[in-house]
């Protein structure tokens, strides 16, 4: 590969949202850094990428990523992964530690890194379970673990729902500053649910989880945060009364955020109508009223970052009863074009919804990326902002299929993906 | 009206909920059952209508009764109809659903009558394969033949009632409706027919939005649910329910939720007793309105059950009986 090589990547609209920008300009690339931005003099052997009529951005960075690696190989690797993160135009993602092992000591953490720098199409950055084994517990090694790699810790999919643990938590990690990143869900209010409460799943008959399993949870951690001064982050913020919580906390200064996926932004309850278990996730859809406070949080500022919570799961674990089928959904290879429904819709310029999957979640994580400033890693997407397209589950290039989105007619298509200078994809390749 | 035009309404390959079936299909399957009911009363019960087709009843939870109501629609019309328990957890634990149901496609059966614990079971089966599916009760969703029963159950007591029809006629659902696949099919049926549907019972046990979701009224006490209404329809209470807070006693439950004579006199002078069984005497009836035969219509409707799968049977293997 061409890592060595210079690029001018040439006439493309540049959008970097992290230094204000937004022209017509040339982005130059010299081993593996972004050199300038704008009319660079560039040396002679410098090969050119043609972007006219492109969007030239910085790579996404989604900040919630199952890899499924080590352990549950036949779902998802690393490098299937972080294939699907390179055609989405995701140059970095953050692991999500309910692997097995477990990401909660430090050895999985290298090994993660290790499998990632062989195997990898783009930057893993894991993220640490908060407690041994997910158990909800034993505190994990905050600071080896950060030493060894890790952006962040989550239980993602095992909510620490012991209110002592959780304090303990936001307390250790104060001493390295670490961000705690909670899957808020009330575990004894889902008690066996498997779609949203409301009329959709009255109808069905499936069981329903209240939409104040969420709420109730994230009240609970912020009064922690309170007590505490941890840094708190809420994965795939779902519920309208969750977001006035997080709103609160904000308005209080507290070190208080959160992300959405895209499923809950432009998805409803409605999707689960007909039994598909591709609409099945956790938190699960929710009602018309919540992806309206979603879109309104997103237009706010309150919303932090667009993640995906892309989980890849095997054919069998989906071909079965509703209820009886794995939680989650792939969303790598969809986040940028549904995304730009936020802009097509009105909720947000291009800029404000770049910043989302660039910039914003890169410095919540602590990690230098999503940015086209010099001296940056250059990690670059390039897409036609108006290529209409149309989803299909059987085309994606990871190896899972369950996608919500199938036949959605898309806008927006990544050409090319470079990471740390490298062409990591390359429509039509 | 044309009854050509009614057989013509009958023209779906599978029985899944009530949710989409129409006014005009539900009266002429029950113009159809109405036909079967008779050989159902003959010395020699027995036609050989669906001679040569094959039913499989495939019953992941136990149900006696239901199995054998399709049993027997099955033979009286000569059809070969095979039986299958599988214990419900199997389906976690070993061979998965489609694949059980991909061997018995494999045999090549006509319709395969399935009830399953899970929500939506019959749907995924009846997207994946390529028999006729006859939902025979999936989880909390839908129970159609019970809804189609209860409602041939009711349109022979119209006269009495001095109705010409469903319109307007008032219908209590009582109990436990948050677990009730019965009442939700009745819900959807009997509102499709013309009927004001209202569900009783405590909170705990009513789904969420339940009004917008069934377009019903909602009573939390019996008395007022069930004052003036033409048909009382009272649900069985599983006794596990107190273990996981839903209700603190049976005590308590039949003390608010029972159906007593006293209570039922708060209902129309003409009103019937309904309940799909199996009772749960001094639960949620009394013994002594279960079987007071001058309201209680609870073994009706075990007739009506098989003449009502013996029409669905008939339209669902019988293609030119469609049009």
């Amino acid at each position: 590969m061409a890592a060595e090589t210079s690029w001018l990547i040439k006439g493309g609209r540049v959008i970097d949202p992290a230094n204000g920008r937004d022209e017509t300009a040339d982005v130059w690339i010299q081993e593996g850094r972004i050199m300038e931005v704008g009319r660079p003099e560039v040396p002679g052997d410098c090969r050119i990428i043609d972007a006219d009529g492109l969007v030239v951005a910085p790579g996404l960075v989604d900040m919630h990523v199952h890899l499924r690696e080590p352990g549950y190989e036949y779902k998802g690797t690393i490098a299937s992964g972080t294939l699907s993160a390179a055609a989405g135009g995701v140059t970095s993602v953050a692991a999500m530690p309910n692997t097995r092992p477990v990401t909660d000591d430090p050895s999985v953490v290298g090994h993660v890194l290790e499998k990632a720098r062989v195997g990898g199409f783009v930057n893993v950055f894991p993220i640490g379970a908060i407690t041994k084994g997910l158990k909800g517990v034993e505190l994990t090694e905050f600071g080896l673990m950060l030493e060894a790699g890790c952006v962040a810790f989550s239980d993602d999919g095992a909510t620490v729902a012991d209110t002592g643990v959780m304090r303990r938590a936001l307390e250790y990690a104060r001493a390295f500053g670490a961000l705690l990143i909670q899957h808020a869900e009330d575990p004894s209010l889902v008690s066996g649910g498997c779609m949203n409460e409301g009329v959709t799943s009255s109808r069905l008959g499936l069981p329903g989880i209240p939409a104040e399993s969420e709420s109730i949870m994230v009240d609970r951690d912020i009064r922690l945060v309170q007590l505490t001064g941890g840094r708190y982050h809420v994965a795939h913020l779902s519920t309208a009364g969750a977001l006035e919580a997080v709103a609160g906390a904000q308005a209080k200064g507290l070190a208080v955020t959160c992300e959405v996926a895209p499923h809950h932004f432009s998805l409803t309850e409605e999707a689960v109508n007909g039994y598909d278990t591709y609409a099945k996730m956790a938190p699960p859809l929710r009602s018309e009223f919540d992806r309206n406070a979603l879109l309104e949080g997103l237009a706010r500022g309150t919303v932090t970052a667009i993640a995906t919570d892309h989980a890849p799961h095997d054919e069998d674990s989906k071909k079965v009863e509703f209820c009886c089928a794995a939680n989650g959904v792939v969303g790598l290879e969809t986040l940028l074009p549904v995304s730009l429904e936020l802009v097509s819709g009105g909720v947000m310029t291009l800029s404000s919804c770049l910043s989302l999957m660039t910039w914003k979640p890169a410095r919540l994580l602590g990690i230098r990326r999503g940015e086209l400033t010099p001296g940056f890693a250059a990690d670059v997407v390039l897409f036609d902002l108006n290529e209409g397209w149309q989803v299909d589950s059987n085309r994606l290039h990871g190896s899972a299929r369950n996608t919500p989105f199938h036949g959605r007619r898309v806008r927006g298509r990544v050409k090319k993906t470079l990471v740390g200078g490298r062409i990591v994809f390359e429509e039509g390749q | 009206m044309a009854t050509a035009m009614k057989a013509n309404l009958w023209n779906r390959k599978h029985l899944l909920s009530m949710r989409d079936i129409g006014r005009g299909e539900i009266l002429s399957i029950l113009d159809t059952a109405a036909s079967f009911r008779e050989v159902n009363h003959r010395d020699i019960k027995k036609v050989p209508t669906l001679r040569g087709k094959t039913i499989i009843n495939l019953f992941y939870e136990n149900s006696t009764r239901t199995r054998t109501s399709f049993e027997l629609a099955g033979k009286r019309m000569s059809a070969d109809v095979i039986n299958m328990s599988v214990a419900s957890s199997s389906v976690k634990k070993g061979e998965t659903l489609i694949d059980t149901l991909a061997t018995l496609q494999a045999m090549n059966p006509d319709v395969v009558v399935v009830r399953h614990s899970e929500s939506g079971a019959q749907e995924f089966l009846a997207r994946n394969l390529n028999a006729a599916i006859i939902n025979a009760g999936d989880g909390r969703h839908a129970h159609p033949t019970q809804a189609l029963l209860d409602i041939l159950t009711i349109h022979d007591h119209l006269p009495i009632m001095g109705r010409e029809d469903f319109q307007g006629l008032k219908v209590a659902i009582c109990g436990d409706i948050l677990h009730s696949r019965v009442a939700r099919s009745n819900a959807q049926g009997l509102a499709t027919m013309g009927a004001q549907v209202r569900f009783v019972g405590p909170p705990t046990l009513m789904p969420s939005k339940v009004e917008e979701a069934f377009n019903v009224k909602v009573f939390h006490h019996m008395e007022e649910g069930i004052e003036g209404v033409n048909v009382v329809m009272m649900l069985r209470l599983q006794q596990e329910r107190m273990a996981k807070a839903y209700i603190p006693s049976v005590r308590e439950y039949f003390h608010y939720w029972g159906l007593t004579r006293k209570r039922l006199a708060l209902a129309s002078e003409t009103a019937i007793v309904m309940h799909p069984g199996p009772m749960n005497r001094g639960v949620e009836i009394a013994s002594e309105v279960a079987d007071d035969l001058e309201r209680s219509v609870i073994l009706e409707q075990v007739a009506n059950g098989l003449a009502i799968r013996m029409a669905v049977l008939y339209r669902l293997c019988t293609p030119g009986s469609r049009s």
